[in-house]
């Protein structure tokens, strides 16, 4: 069934693989999306698909988010599995109605009668100069709406097998591709063929602090971790994986043994996921806390076009390093 | 060797934590001897042993326990005990002395120069803070390493090992408790209370208006030559004269279990005290129907005192065989109480009130107060409940008896 050969991939090629996997096991399975036929996925993707699946597969759809998103919520009502490709996640907000209203409502309006079984990929945030309307995180926006399920891989491992638990799962399902991910590389381990898509997951263990983290953020944290621990800080760092349903227990459970957190987050600060885990850890874990929470997340502007500015608007290393120190003090 | 258990000081009590010890390791105890005090709902209450013999085994302070739970051994009198009495002696001197390092708040400020003086308030991170109320360290006392000078929980695990001696901390910790309640916790203890008494016992209620002017005018007399405060309340012939009736008619002195009355062993009235900040206690007032109105107004004014700042006794909370409630010369005309289970009645009196009244075929003006009574209708009826209420009535009328 599966294709999976255990060699170094991309996180790009890891989708790719996903979503070919799907294709293969599941004749009602399809890709819609725009672009994401002929040009092979505007982040090149689906590149080579439609040849080999044909275009009834593979469907090229006009620049009408609402569209094509709302005939993906009926196709999965009518028995199909859509993957819905949106190019940027500042897109989607023109298919916020389709997502909202009906996808994550209707389950609940009709009383469970009706699944909808949608998966939709979208690409997020910044880091290769496409400006404010190509590089938001809004992916803590969707993990606020009930009836959702929100994805946030942050390694090749999640990227190239929780398409299939999203697939599988009755409920529509959001994926947070990051777009600066797709070319990283690591080693999978042909043991592992499925992953879940409930909890969070400790990349690092740590004793000093406990960074929370997802997406592109998380190889930044695992960085940051690197060079705390040259300092003797030992840094325990979270990979939330899933923003809806929210695992609260890892992260409280991680804190019990650090008593401090950072929650590192490419979204901005004001009322965001980064806001709802550190009123979770007030809520839940008050008597834990040894230090007040730190948010590291953007700065609250429009990703800019400048290089250096882009950069100077998202979570760094040294932020989250200084962020780190500024907690955990030598006594 | 027998267990000291956590008390159950009411029906609505389900936990409680032990803030101080009053006693070492290996020191003699007899009953009556208050030997530590238990946080409560109620506020910090002193706890009394009823064994006899050594004390050992003492459950560390700020922990947590459910009613019921062993908080020491007492190896009773004729066993071997634990620790010699020799030792137990010099431990308490020991402690007596101030010697080990000053852990109160007054002693903290004179050093607190490093910190900022616009927040008094000390920072104490949550995490230091439980650590501290678990090992009887008092946090606001401690240098803190933390951000923004916080006390962290690395703060208390230091002074926690150089801190040798168990029962000063432990004293300051308590000191810092003493007297303060949660209204929150309260108000669900009174809630579940209350709610059990509705659910559960069959109330019925009676009351009548008495006549009150004879008492007022003995009153008067007994307090005209009297400096304040030797003088006695209205609230204390009202309960002189509940008391002796209950002697009468003491079938509403007591407790109803599973069903049926057990009669109390004396006539401890459980006298309802509101509490600044919300809430109310009705510890016992023991042996009423015996005591002077003099003798009945100094237990009044201490049982109130303590109520409010912290301090009453377990035995207080537990003994209570009726409730009365006296609403004072600022509350309302008349009430009618919900029973504290498993006790039986409560008696009520309003605000004494002048209003016309016939006497002899004339109306006259009178002092009246309104006199209820809510009793549980598994273990009395109205009729026994009506003679109760007769013969406060008619003790108030001669006062000079009372």
């Amino acid at each position: 069934m599966s294709s999976f050969k255990p060699f170094r991939m991309t996180y790009r090629e890891a989708c790719k693989q996903a979503i070919r996997d799907a294709l293969l096991a599941d004749a009602r399975c399809f890709v819609m999306g725009e672009d994401v036929g002929k040009y092979g996925g505007c982040y090149a993707v689906t590149k080579g698909l439609l040849e080999e699946f044909g275009p009834a597969r593979i469907v090229d759809t006009p620049l009408a988010e609402v569209g094509f998103v709302g005939a993906g919520v009926g196709a999965a009502l009518a028995g199909l599995r859509p993957i819905v490709e949106i190019m940027t996640c500042n897109f989607s907000l023109l298919a916020l109605d389709q997502i909202m209203n009906n996808a994550a409502t209707i389950p609940h309006m009709s009383g469970g009668q009706f699944a909808v079984p949608l998966v939709i990929r979208m690409a997020t945030g910044a880091g290769r100069q496409l400006a404010a309307q190509h590089s938001h995180s809004l992916e803590g926006w969707y993990a606020h709406i009930p009836g959702l399920k929100v994805l946030v891989p942050g390694t090749v491992e999640d990227a190239r097998h929780m398409l299939a638990a999203a697939l599988a799962d009755p409920n529509p399902v959001l994926i947070f591709e990051h777009i600066v991910l797709y070319n990283a590389e690591d080693e999978l381990d042909p043991a592992v063929t499925t992953v879940d898509i409930e909890h969070a997951r400790v990349r690092r263990q740590g004793k000093d602090v406990s960074l929370v983290t997802y997406g592109n953020s998380l190889p930044k944290c695992l960085a940051a971790a690197q060079q705390l621990a040259s300092e003797g800080i030992e840094a325990e760092v979270i990979d939330l994986r899933v923003l809806r349903p929210l695992d609260t227990a890892t992260v409280i459970e991680s804190l019990t043994r650090t008593h401090r957190c950072v929650i590192v987050d490419e979204g901005w600060k004001s009322g965001s996921i980064s806001a709802e885990i550190a009123a979770r850890l007030a809520e839940d874990a008050l008597y834990e806390l040894d230090a007040p929470v730190r948010r590291v997340c953007a700065r609250e502007v429009p990703v800019p076009y400048a290089e250096h500015m882009e950069t100077a608007s998202l979570p760094q290393v040294p932020d989250i390093v200084a962020a780190v120190r500024s907690v955990v003090k030598a006594g | 060797m027998a267990d000291f258990l956590m008390p159950a000081l009411g029906a609505d009590m389900e936990t409680g934590t032990v803030v101080q010890w009053l006693v070492e390791p290996g020191a003699r105890v007899k009953p009556g001897d208050v030997v530590a005090v238990v946080e409560t709902h109620k506020g910090a209450i002193d706890v009394e042993c009823f064994l006899d013999g050594v004390i050992g085994d003492l459950v560390p302070v700020g922990e947590r326990l459910p009613v019921g739970a062993v908080l020491a051994r007492v190896m009773e009198t004729g066993g071997k005990p634990a620790v010699s009495v020799k030792a137990s002696k010099s431990a308490v001197s020991a402690v007596a002395q101030p010697a080990s390092p000053p852990l109160g708040r007054e002693a903290a400020a004179p050093r607190t120069g490093q910190s900022t003086p616009v927040n008094p308030r000390r920072k104490v991170s949550p995490a230091a803070r439980q650590r501290a109320l678990q090992i009887g360290l008092d946090p606001d006392a401690l240098s803190g390493t933390g951000v923004d000078g916080a006390v962290v929980l690395g703060d208390v695990e230091r002074a926690g090992r150089r801190t040798r001696s168990v029962a000063a901390p432990a004293a300051a910790a308590s000191a810092a408790h003493r007297g303060s309640f949660d209204p929150v916790q309260m108000r669900q203890a009174i809630a579940s209370a209350m709610a059990r008494s509705k659910r559960e016992i069959p109330h019925y209620y009676l009351s009548s208006t008495v006549d009150f002017d004879a008492a007022q005018a003995w009153l008067q007399a007994w307090n005209r030559d009297r400096d304040p405060v030797h003088r006695l309340l209205p609230a204390v012939l009202l309960l002189k004269a509940t008391a002796l009736a209950l002697r009468e008619v003491p079938q509403f002195n007591g407790f109803c279990e599973g069903g049926v009355f057990r009669p109390g062993v004396g006539i401890h009235v459980g006298w309802a005290t509101a509490l600044r900040g919300g809430g109310l206690v009705a510890p016992a007032i023991h042996g009423a129907d015996g005591r002077s109105p003099a003798e009945l107004m100094e237990a009044m004014r201490d049982l109130v005192q303590r109520a409010r700042a912290g301090g009453l006794r377990s035995s207080e909370l537990t003994d209570p065989t009726v409730t009365v409630t006296s609403l004072g010369d600022r509350g309302a005309e008349s009430v009618l109480g919900v029973i504290y289970p498993p006790q039986v009645a409560i008696i009520g009196f309003g605000r004494v009130v002048e209003r016309p009244w016939v006497v002899d075929g004339q109306i006259v003006a009178r002092r009246l107060v309104n006199l209820s009574l809510a009793a549980d209708h598994r273990t009395s009826d109205g009729h026994l409940g009506g003679q109760l209420l007769a013969a406060i009535q008619q003790h108030l009328q001669s006062p000079e008896t009372l």
